[in-house]
């Protein structure tokens, strides 16, 4: 009950705070239109902003003030400040360069681009960048099992770590960035030809629903309708069961099977958009104009259709690579999806799994399956940054 | 002395694109005093919505005001704080806006939403309000003032609900109203109504008005005194009647001249000739709802014919039957004496080719992804099978004959044109395929007057070098007026009238043609009053033709 009272008394204290700033503010600006006009829960979130802010700044600290080899209960919030600070710094920099290097069309993209869609763009191009020179990036093989498993990463030696492999090892002694790099090339790469069957199965037959209707449209829709009844992880697990046992010892078809099984499952929510957007887009004059023109069924998808619908078909590419990149990822830790010795990121935080509780007294070690999850976060909030700027210019909304 | 209620001085406001500011409006000044209309005209983008919005006050987003003073009653509304003119607003400041089905909320009931501000600013109880908008809706005529209230916006007609947001905007008995284009999206007979009202309950509760509006006949009704805007600037302001006698401008004049195109009356064909397209017998129906009753017409080549009618009436179901869309339940349509295919799918290319169709909306019937190059040059390749540079010479001779310099707008996108050279796109798009007979499909409605005359002009012109046949539909009387040959009056299906232009345009009509044409506003300020007094206050817009109906079933 105490506890209760005291954030009461707190969030009292801040809307009085609040208060007290909107006066001052007032008095000190001579009632500018900012202040004067400044609602009391506006002020009460600046308050509340600061105050966070500040403690932000004092668990930083804390985060640094102890020995390393103790533990420490800000060691993760440090970490994530400054992996924060770092981006931040590295997309301004990074669209700084964008702004004065290259050609004209791209520094006119550069110039009305905001600082998340840069980080995004960047995070993209480091991710594609090490998926296609994994080979050459790694130190070591993604199957290498060496002799020594450390498995705390920094490659402190003053808390058992080890120079040789910055990030350590797992515990049967397989270089995790080596496994991290080559799990770019594998999830991403995989991740990707997924999407792409995913959007040319969906895109066509719905642009085709959208545009002969009638029993076509019925059949498809419902068809959709079905699959998508199904919630869509245990219906891959269980078509996964089947296709392992089809595959039987032939552990690379399973991947193929994997990359038409989530297809197909994605598809039916491409499908879905790309009916709605076509479906908008049918009704419009100038298909009507083609339809008298005796125009046929290819031209009016592809000429008439299609290049009004990239915008959203796009943002929603974005998206929908999200989902599948994380299904794998969630395949490969319940086990059905790519299989080892071949390195994945979602089996890497499987197999990595129980260091997590290790998160109370050595925070280095509970950090090992965090990075192959880092991984997968990282990709997906800078693919969604893009997306959300690729929506925001396509729907032409100003500021 | 007559007390000054909105004083606007050196009012300039900038609108943001792509990272800058442009200027919307330079410096206005505006005087508005008790009890006074004032008129506001201009083509579209002259900033008359942008003015209207900032006596209240308030920009759209994206624009602001950079400098000038909004006084009203002695309170500067861009300096005033947000708690200062959320009073004002809705109390002694009203908006009335163009479109009432969009403002109205469509999950509320008509007097919920009219009682909200009363209540809001504490100007009314609930009781008294509702029973204060019973009595508004009574004098503004809405059929059924008590029980009327308690329907949804979308049960009532567009007529209706415009007066009911009129009498929303009187609720608080404001010093001022603002009314934008209020009736632009009405039907000729609904208009009337409209503007009977606004204009009876303005002088009953001494209103002081801004009137936006592009329509200078509305205007005369509406307003004591007109101020012309051009390009954010003003052009001049008088006295309504001295405007209209006596415009000093330029820009004025030609606003006024606008409706002087007229083509002289082609005489009556011969009946041995063959039409080149024949609409016989029509009758079709979207599912099981019956829209064309037994329509036949015959246009003959070199000819317009114009199809006229309130919305509703038929008018683009005919278009649909013609090209193919809407196949006919009975009756058929012929093309020089030959049946067409009731479907357009089964027409082959030829019959495909020679009815093309310009569309209303030239924003939606341009592709927006493709350039006007491309969009010329498909149907030339489609049916010329032109190819290459003799493709682009052919669009280049389409576009010098719409008057565009080829150059220039070959490979532009239609986003990058104004609205009548995108319309003119949409005619150098049917022209390309070299076809006998063009619908058009109030191609001028959406546009302002002055281009809607250059277009009318440039329709004329190709008529008369390419022989062309135009089926016409519109619902603006002096569009007909000015380009129709013949013409055929339609209402709920049916064809009511038909007959040369003259003959259309001298009595005696046919009773609802009648109350079309005496329905279109002049430019006269006292035509609203004499028709008032003529006819009577209750026999206007829908009250009207209830009363033909019952007289004289069609």
């Amino acid at each position: 009950m105490s506890t209760l009272m005291s954030i009461a008394l707190i969030l009292i204290g801040l809307l009085g705070a609040g208060w007290l700033l909107r006066f001052v503010g007032q008095r000190l600006t001579g009632n500018k239109p900012f202040f004067r006009d400044m609602a009391l829960g506006v002020a009460f979130g600046y308050v509340f902003g600061a105050l966070v802010l500040v403690w932000l700044v004092w668990a930083y600290i804390q985060s640094h003030s102890a020995d390393a080899t103790t533990a420490n209960n800000f060691f993760f919030l440090g970490k994530a400040v400054e992996g924060f600070a770092i981006f931040a710094v590295a997309a301004f920099i990074f669209r700084l360069l964008g702004r004065h290097i290259g050609p004209d069309a791209s520094r006119k993209i550069f110039r009305s681009m905001p600082l998340t869609a840069s980080f995004g763009v960047l995070v993209i191009l480091i991710y594609a960048f090490v998926a296609i020179f994994a080979a050459w990036l790694a130190p070591y093989g993604q199957e290498e099992v060496l002799s020594s498993a450390n498995i705390v990463p920094g490659g402190n030696p003053a808390i058992g770590g080890n120079p040789d492999f910055p990030l350590g090892t797992d515990q049967i002694g397989r270089d995790i960035m080596s496994r991290l790099i080559f799990g770019a090339q594998n999830t991403v790469g995989i991740a990707f030809a997924t999407t792409c069957l995913a959007f040319f199965i969906g895109g066509t037959l719905g642009f085709l629903a959208a545009t002969l209707q009638g029993w076509l449209d019925q059949l498809l829709s419902r068809g959709v309708d079905v699959l998508m009844a199904i919630p869509s992880l245990i219906f891959a697990l269980l078509l996964m069961t089947i296709a392992s046992a089809w595959a039987g010892s032939e552990k690379g078809l399973l991947t193929y099977y994997m990359i038409l099984i989530i297809a197909v499952i994605d598809s039916t929510r491409v499908f879905r958009l790309a009916r709605a957007v076509g479906l908008n887009i049918v009704v419009m004059d100038y298909i009507e104009a083609a339809k008298l023109r005796g125009e046929g069924l290819g031209y009016l998808i592809f000429r008439e259709i299609l290049p009004n619908a990239y915008a959203p078909l796009l943002a929603e590419f974005g998206l929908r690579f999200c989902f599948v990149f994380l299904t794998i990822a969630s395949l490969s830790f319940l086990g059905v999806g790519i299989q080892p010795p071949t390195a994945d990121w979602g089996t890497m935080v499987r197999d990595l799994a129980q260091f997590i509780n290790f998160a109370g007294f050595a925070p280095q070690v509970a950090s090992a399956p965090l990075l192959a999850a880092g991984a997968i976060a990282l990709l997906t909030v800078a693919v969604n940054f893009v997306v959300d700027w690729m929506l925001h210019k396509s729907s032409g909304l100003k500021e | 002395m007559v007390e000054t209620l909105l004083k606007v001085r050196g009012l300039k406001i900038e609108g943001r694109s792509d990272e800058t500011w442009s200027p919307i409006v330079n410096g206005i000044d505006l005087d508005l005093c008790k009890g006074e209309v004032l008129g506001l005209i201009g083509e579209s983008g002259a900033g008359k919505s942008t003015v209207g919005l900032a006596s209240m006050g308030f920009t759209r987003d994206g624009c602001r005001i950079s400098a000038g003073s909004v006084e009203f009653d002695g309170i500067d509304l861009v300096q005033a704080a947000a708690s200062t003119k959320r009073d004002l607003l809705g109390r002694r400041i009203a908006y009335v806006a163009q479109s009432a089905a969009a403002s109205f909320n469509p999950a509320h009931r008509l007097i919920d939403q009219h009682t909200e501000a009363p209540v809001q600013h504490g100007v009314m109880s609930r009781s008294d309000s509702e029973a204060d908008g019973v009595e508004l809706y009574r004098k503004l005529r809405l059929p059924n003032p008590e029980e009327i209230g308690f329907r949804y916006p979308h049960q009532v007609s567009g007529g209706q609900l415009q007066r009911a947001m009129t009498a929303m905007a009187m609720s608080c008995r404001p010093d001022m109203i603002i009314f934008d284009e209020p009736t632009t999206a009405l039907d000729v007979t609904t208009q009337i109504e409209v503007l009977a009202s606004i204009r009876k309950i303005v002088e009953e509760f001494d209103t002081a008005a801004i009137y936006i509006t592009h329509d200078l006949a509305v205007v005369a009704q509406m307003a004591d005194k007109i101020k012309v805007l051009l390009k954010g600037d003003e052009v001049e302001e008088a006295e309504t009647r001295e405007m209209l006698a006596h415009p000093k401008e330029d820009y004025t004049k030609s606003l006024w001249a606008v409706r002087s195109f007229k083509r002289p009356q082609k005489p009556a064909v011969q009946s041995t000739s063959v039409p080149v397209v024949s609409v016989q017998n029509v009758t079709a129906a979207y599912g099981k709802v019956p829209v064309l009753h037994d329509v036949s017409f015959d246009m003959h080549a070199g000819r317009t014919v114009a199809v006229v009618g309130e919305s509703g009436s038929g008018k683009s179901t005919t278009a649909r039957c013609i090209t193919g869309l809407l196949p006919p339940v009975q009756g058929q349509i012929e093309l020089d004496g030959i049946p067409l295919p009731a479907d357009y799918r089964k027409r082959d290319k030829s019959q495909l080719r020679q009815v093309q169709m310009i569309y209303q909306m030239a924003d939606t019937a341009l592709n927006p992804r493709k350039t006007i190059g491309e969009l010329i040059g498909r149907p030339v390749q489609f049916y010329m099978g032109l190819t290459g540079s003799d493709r682009r010479r052919r669009v280049e001779q389409l576009l010098e004959e719409i008057e565009l310099e080829p150059s220039q707008y070959f490979n532009r996108l239609p986003s990058e044109l104004s609205g009548g050279q995108k319309q003119r796109i949409g005619i150098a798009r049917a022209l390309a395929a070299e076809p006998k007979f063009i619908i058009c499909d109030e191609v001028t409605s959406a546009l302002d007057q002055l281009v809607a005359e250059g277009i009318l002009k440039l329709l004329a012109r190709l008529q008369d070098e390419l022989n062309l046949t135009y089926m016409f539909i519109t619902h603006d009387l002096a569009t007909v007026r000015s380009i129709a040959d013949e013409v055929v009056v339609m209402k709920e299906g049916r064809v009511v009238e038909q007959g040369l232009k003259e003959d259309m345009f001298r009595p005696p009509h046919h009773p609802y043609t009648d109350l079309l044409l005496s329905s279109v506003p002049e430019m006269d300020p006292d035509w609203l009053t004499n028709l008032l007094n003529e006819r009577g206050v209750d026999n206007i817009g829908d009250a009207a033709i209830d009363k033909m109906e019952n007289e004289s079933p069609v």
